[in-house]
């Protein structure tokens, strides 16, 4: 699609024709119209074989519950870690050890919309050490361990509903925030929805991050009023101190929002200043208020543990005033975004037809002279004249989400007219366009939301598919493009197919995280009660009709791989330890008929399947990971036996590792309990 | 023996301290599974990995050709090799002080035996290591033998093996080659001296020392 055509488009835009729009550019095909300027673009993102990306990205999942992490500039998907979803590939959800992961109010919740992956800061700069990303349904924030690339915790957030305005930490990662599309009562009880503007809130929660070990705990609500909080980010630099968060619906329209909600020409940032709320808590002017949330925690022996939050600290805007202020901002605002030197806050008006920039300067000067347009269920409105330091004008059609280069300019994706369009923060005049495919949501620069931005890339990450790849009947995986962004104009670099719905992304260099990755779990280390750390230490003890197995594994066998005397009906706990001390050698764990999922054990780690079997026979278990030349002789077999069986619990000996005795071994050496 | 002769005796025996705390021979493998590469270091009264887990890893691999597990503490050199070397050095320090030549003839010639007895040893315990292997093995290459090579490379299987002295194996050699060097010297110069008369040569030995 050319310039002039969106340019046309716009000009004649009105909300009818941006609906006609979105159909026209995902109609306007493939025509790659920057690819031509790109002759070298196929060597700009070959990554030749055995060398490494410049980039690691982290993609969220979006409904699949996981973060895909990619290579950049070449696209390879280098792991899918899961986060909110179980993941039947290593146990994850399954596993005794990560079961309580999955522990929220609501009970066991074992998947979720995972959608912002926030990078920790120190100095407003990601620091590689650990990745927030929030969950949506369910409100939750968890966290990432990035030597590990594994979840490490996660957190429920109580008195939310729809939390996407999260993590969105601050500059230093003292606080994730979570805040809700869906306004709800809180706490939550059986109102009318008719009720909605007096019984209903808008929480917007502030959640500390320990500075040593990242771990979080809630410090205070803010009881806003019912808007649906949309998305946000942190103040940096001058402006560190507050967050930003976008609102639509404040309306407040309890039914059919489409309509209803777009009926306001402005709707607002909420400009929060954390810190005046630091003071308030500080001076008791928060109420602590019942609400029962699971924090679920792995500990240093690999095991994750629940507990229960029992109250919050809840914080009214009425009780602490110069806490929060209402910034007008057309229309229906999505991303809320904050350039590299804190002084800019883009709101990206998914409805508006120009992009409006505040200025954080001009906000504090309009505070100072009370600046006030009139008040919002008791908070003050900031006349719009009065904080706005430009209009981007004729930006494009359907502006979501902006991200910066760290050079002066800012990066924002058109959901409609499906481009990405380069802007100065000098001037405010668009300077580039460029077409992605198709209808772009976020997009990502690495850095790009933090004060130094790596300004080479920007992805796009789209929400249709359509022709992009070949066909794979009605589902299709989601598409992303890379261009290169290091010159004036914005060139299309690539084009590749993502898992999941990669809903926002982050990026950092490689050379942050390489170096610092784990290779194996140091099995002198391990700290789990049932782990056996040799082949001596093995065994099965029978408590009722509870059977515990302690296993190991190494190339290429499980010690043991010959029991008995297990029963139809028994919990039967396989402890699986991988004894392997070597880089990249895991080992699986399956077991036929198991209802739950395999086992993919780390060297150093154990892991615990529980399997109830439900017939009598002799059941197959193997190892799923090829781990060696053996790897398909790596297997045993369970006898089951009818309930009340005099069969006694037995399992071979660790003996016939020991070479020369394996003739012996084979024939002798039973344990027996 | 002149000074300067006893000082390097001297100095050749103290180089061997330096073994008690620097590795004597390593030996690294490099597979296509092992691009990052595996490998021992061999010290006077340890073997360790170069990386902390190779030494079991390479015993979990070589599981499955039949070769007997390395382990440190059933290797009687590492046992004795420590008290062996103290000996040395106090030899060589005694000769440094005795300062005569016959005494240093001895003991280059005895320190030469026992490096090459040591390198002998060594290359024996790789012949059983490699020869000797367990007959119910997973994999049995007919004819195959798994001996690491003293010095120089050689391809075992899949592996690419390297063998090579350590720090402390070039000073031991620096010091062995050190005492003969110097007891050849002495040697010459024995000679030399026979044939003239001793008032002749005192004062040039002294002006010399």
């Amino acid at each position: 699609m050319s310039r002039t055509t969106v340019f046309r488009l716009h000009r004649t835009a009105t909300l009818a024709l941006l609906m006609a729009g979105a159909v026209v550019a995902a109609g306007c095909g493939r025509s790659n119209a920057r690819l031509g300027e790109t002759g070298d673009a196929a060597q700009r993102v070959y990554v030749a074989p055995g060398k490494y990306d410049e980039f690691y990205a982290f993609l969220s999942g979006g409904f699949d519950g996981q973060v895909g992490v990619y290579g950049l500039p070449s696209g390879r998907l280098l792991k899918h870690v899961p986060v909110f979803s179980q993941s039947t590939e290593n146990g994850w959800g399954y596993s005794e050890q990560t079961k309580a992961m999955m522990n929220t109010s609501y009970g066991f919740v074992p998947w979720d919309d995972a959608h912002h992956p926030q990078l920790s800061q120190t100095a407003g700069v990601p620091d590689g050490r650990w990745l927030f990303i929030n969950g949506n349904n369910t409100p939750r924030i968890a966290r990432l361990n990035l030597t590990l690339f594994e979840t490490e915790e996660i957190l429920e957030i109580p008195n939310s509903g729809g939390n996407h305005s999260s993590p969105f930490l601050t500059e230093n990662s003292e606080y994730v925030v979570a805040g809700g599309r869906f306004s709800v009562p809180a706490p939550q009880r059986d109102v009318s929805i008719d009720d909605y503007k007096e019984a209903f809130s808008g929480m917007l929660t502030f959640a500390k991050v320990d500075s040593a070990t990242g771990h979080m705990a809630i410090a205070f609500q803010i009881r806003m009023p019912a808007f649906d909080y949309d998305l946000s980010h942190a103040g940096k630099g001058p402006s560190h101190g507050w967050s930003f968060f976008t609102s639509y619906n404040t309306e407040e329209g309890n039914t059919k929002l489409e309509v209803n909600a777009s009926q306001k020409d402005k709707d607002y940032i909420a400009a929060i200043h954390w810190k005046q709320a630091e003071r308030c808590v500080a001076e008791g002017k928060a109420k602590t208020e019942p609400a029962r949330y699971a924090h679920n925690l792995m500990g240093e022996d690999g095991i994750a543990r629940t507990d229960w939050g029992s109250s919050t600290k809840v914080l009214s805007p009425a009780d602490c005033p110069g806490l929060v202020y209402f910034l007008p901002t057309p229309k229906s605002p999505h991303g809320v975004d904050v350039d590299p030197s804190g002084e800019f806050i883009v709101g990206n008006g998914k409805l508006a037809a120009l992009i409006p920039v505040h200025s954080f300067s001009k906000m504090l000067k309009a505070i100072a002279d009370k600046a006030f347009a009139g008040e919002d269920h008791g908070i003050p409105v900031l006349k719009y004249e009065a904080t706005i330091a430009g209009e981007v004008q004729n930006p494009g059609l359907g502006p979501l989400h902006t991200e910066f280069d760290g050079k002066g300019n800012a990066y924002t994706s058109m959901f409609l007219s499906s481009e990405i369009v380069k802007w100065s923060l000098k001037d405010f005049k668009v300077i580039d366009r460029v077409p992605t495919y198709y209808s772009i949501g976020h997009l990502m620069i690495p850095g790009g939301d933090s004060r130094k931005p790596w300004g080479k890339y920007v992805l796009a990450l789209n929400k249709i598919t359509k022709d992009r790849y070949l066909p794979t009947g009605p589902e299709l995986a989601q598409s992303a493009q890379l261009y290169d962004i290091s010159g004036d104009r914005m060139k299309l670099l690539s084009d590749f197919p993502t898992i999941g719905e990669p809903h926002y992304a982050q990026a950092l260099p490689a050379s942050i995280l390489k170096d610092r990755q784990l290779k194996m779990y140091p099995l002198a280390k391990n700290a789990d009660p049932y782990a056996a750390k040799n082949e001596k230490s093995t065994r099965m003890d029978r408590k009722g009709a509870v059977v515990h197995v302690r296993m190991t594994m190494v190339r290429s066998h499980f010690m043991p791989d010959k029991l008995e005397g297990i029963q139809v009906g028994d919990s039967v706990f396989f402890h699986i330890t991988n004894l392997e001390q070597d880089w990249d050698v895991p080992h699986g764990f399956a077991v036929l008929g198991a209802n739950n999922s395999e086992l993919l054990v780390m060297p150093g780690q154990t892991r615990t399947l529980v399997w109830i079997p439900s017939r009598v026979g002799v059941f197959p278990f193997y190892c799923t990971d090829f781990c060696s030349a053996l790897h398909q002789e790596m297997q045993g077999y369970i006898r089951v036996s009818p309930k009340g069986s005099p069969v006694a619990i037995k399992w071979n000996s660790p003996s016939y590792h020991a070479p020369g005795d394996s003739a012996a071994a084979t024939a002798t050496g039973h344990g027996t309990k | 023996m002149r000074r300067s002769s006893r000082i390097a005796v001297a100095v050749a025996a103290l180089l061997l301290l330096a073994a008690y705390v620097a590795p004597l021979w390593r030996i690294e493998l490099i597979a296509p599974q092992y691009p990052e590469g595996l490998g021992l270091r061999i010290w006077v009264n340890q073997i360790t990995g170069l990386k902390p887990n190779d030494l079991n890893s390479i015993n979990g691999l070589n599981h499955y050709i039949g070769m007997h597990a390395i382990e440190p503490d059933e290797i009687p050199e590492l046992e004795f090799m420590p008290k062996l070397l103290a000996a040395a050095i106090a030899v060589g320090l005694l000769v440094a002080l005795i300062g005569r030549r016959v005494p240093l003839y001895l003991w280059a010639a005895a320190f030469t035996a026992g490096a090459l007895a040591g390198l002998g040893d060594f290359w024996k315990w790789g012949y059983e290591y490699g020869h000797h292997l367990d007959p119910h093995a997973a994999i049995r290459v007919p004819g195959m033998s798994y001996q690491p090579p003293v010095i120089g490379t050689k391809q075992l299987l899949n592996f690419h093996a390297t063998s090579w002295p350590d720090i402390g194996g070039w000073v031991l050699i620096a010091s062995l080659a050190c005492v003969v060097i110097v007891a050849g010297l002495e040697w010459r110069r024995a000679r030399a001296l026979a044939g003239r008369p001793i008032a002749v040569v005192r004062p040039v030995a002294q002006a010399s020392a």
